[in-house]
């Protein structure tokens, strides 16, 4: 699931389904992601560190793993599609 | 029949406003990119129908846009801003130095010649170039590898390339501003650089006639006159009649030599525009009036021009990117304000007219001629 503006950047409607080869982690996942939708690369990572950057938040479960190291594994049930991984905004002004 | 498109870089999103030639009756179009920061979008001078837009924000760092419609349609380019090896440190405001890190693009500068060329002036200061249409860009880092750049630093806005001038008659020449570095030249298509500042005097500095440290606003130049520069600098209105090797101060009669843009006439090489601003702290017109001011003899020698703008209780600002003119036999001058309006003269300034008034905060401003 993802922020509004990048809905709108990526031209997704909904939710974006995809497919992740080996364990689901915040990488992979992101990877793919920006694998089959290249206008994201940059939006969601910094290009140069590869870090989230501070307004973007990653939930799942209803758990903030935002934290979470990049190649942790996510939880079964978003590797199995049974959650959506989160990708928000961060709520503040401007 | 000629067509005027304006192109009108806002807080929170592009707006594209089009009339005929007679530009009494507008067409606006927007938002485009609606809730993005859109710092600037411009034509190519070699296609019209190729437009190029910076569209950023603090959740999603920074887009590239390019349209091959003339701005009804957009596609994604690419947005990957690397500086060119290790990219080293700045002063900081502290005076500590700091990692350069990209932060946005300020400015779009299509090649005079090639749709697929642009430059691309960036925070934190460098110049890219992309030679295919925005899919990929490298950086002419011989500008940020200049000895001085070390000693750069930040002005308020970051420390921003904010200004690219391209030479029309010496296709290797490119002149750039920087805040708070003041403005460099390559002569050689962008390998080597140096800082073209001989002249300009800014007390806010240790040494005020410093070679580098200078916060140039804003650089602007006639095409037929490429050795005849002006500048708007934070303080003081600048002129160079020998490709910025050196520089005199042509304010006078001003009611404020502060201010942001600076534009030249279509067609009067010596007919220039700037908008005073109070001071650098209060950003607003003094005495709470709107007053473009040109000169007509190259700067000295001011005349304000009030009709059709506000004249009491307005505070507005305008930004060194949101003025511009258009080509028309009557020259058109435009420029947008942190209140929201665009304003146009179609009579070289003569009198004024808004466009539209209650835009986001206008960042940018730009012309198309269209045939």
């Amino acid at each position: 699931m993802l922020p509004a503006h990048l809905r709108t950047l990526a031209r997704i409607d909904g939710e974006a389904e995809v497919e992740v080869e080996g364990p689901a982690t915040q990488r992979s996942v992101l990877d793919a992601l920006e694998a089959r939708y290249p206008m994201l690369r940059g939006t969601i990572r910094d290009y140069a560190t590869q870090s989230r950057r501070p307004f973007v938040r990653f939930f799942a479960c209803e758990e903030d793993l935002s934290h979470e190291a990049p190649d942790a594994r996510l939880p079964d049930a978003i590797a199995t599609g049974a959650e959506p991984f989160m990708i928000v905004g961060a709520i503040a002004g401007g | 029949m000629s067509r005027v498109r304006v192109l009108v870089g806002t807080r929170k999103g592009a707006f594209v406003l089009t009339s005929d030639g007679k530009r009494e009756q507008w067409e606006v179009s927007g938002p485009q990119f609606a809730g993005w920061e859109i710092y600037h979008l411009k034509g190519s001078p070699a296609d019209p129908d190729r437009l190029y837009a910076s569209q950023s924000s603090s959740w999603f760092g920074q887009v590239i846009q390019r349209s091959d419609d003339g701005g009804k349609t957009w596609e994604s380019a690419g947005n990957e801003f690397a500086y060119d090896g290790v990219p080293g440190t700045h002063q900081w405001y502290d005076g500590t130095q700091h990692p350069w890190a990209f932060a946005r693009v300020w400015h779009l500068e299509p090649s005079l010649t090639d749709p697929d060329t642009v430059y691309a002036g960036v925070e934190d200061a460098a110049i890219f170039r992309t030679v295919d249409a925005g899919r990929t860009w490298q950086e002419l880092s011989g500008l940020r590898r200049h000895t001085s750049g070390p000693s750069w630093q930040p002005g308020a806005g970051g420390m921003c390339l904010h200004t690219i001038l391209l030479d029309p008659t010496r296709p290797d020449r490119i002149f750039v501003a920087i805040s708070a570095a003041g403005a460099f030249r390559t002569d050689d298509g962008g390998n080597t650089w140096r800082p073209i500042n001989r002249g300009l005097h800014s007390d806010g500095m240790p040494d005020p006639d410093a070679e580098v440290g200078h916060c140039v606003h804003r650089l602007a130049m006639h095409p037929s006159r490429p050795g005849v520069l002006f500048m708007q600098k934070h303080w003081d209105v600048m002129r160079s009649d020998d490709a910025g090797e050196s520089w005199r101060e042509v304010s006078d009669n001003l009611p404020s030599d502060f201010g942001f843009p600076i534009d030249v006439h279509a067609h009067e090489p010596e007919t220039i525009y700037v908008v005073p601003i109070k001071s650098d702290s209060e950003h607003f017109p003094p005495d709470g009036k709107l007053r473009v001011y040109r000169s007509r003899t190259g700067g000295c020698e001011w005349e304000a021009l009030t009709r059709g703008l506000p004249q009491s209780d307005c505070y507005v600002n305008v930004l060194r990117d949101a003025m511009a003119v258009d080509s028309l036999d009557s020259c058109g001058v435009y420029f947008g304000t942190t209140g929201g309006q665009v304003y146009a003269s179609a009579d070289a300034g003569d009198s004024w007219a808004p466009i539209v008034r209650d835009l986001p905060a206008v960042l940018s401003v730009e012309v198309q001629t269209l045939a």
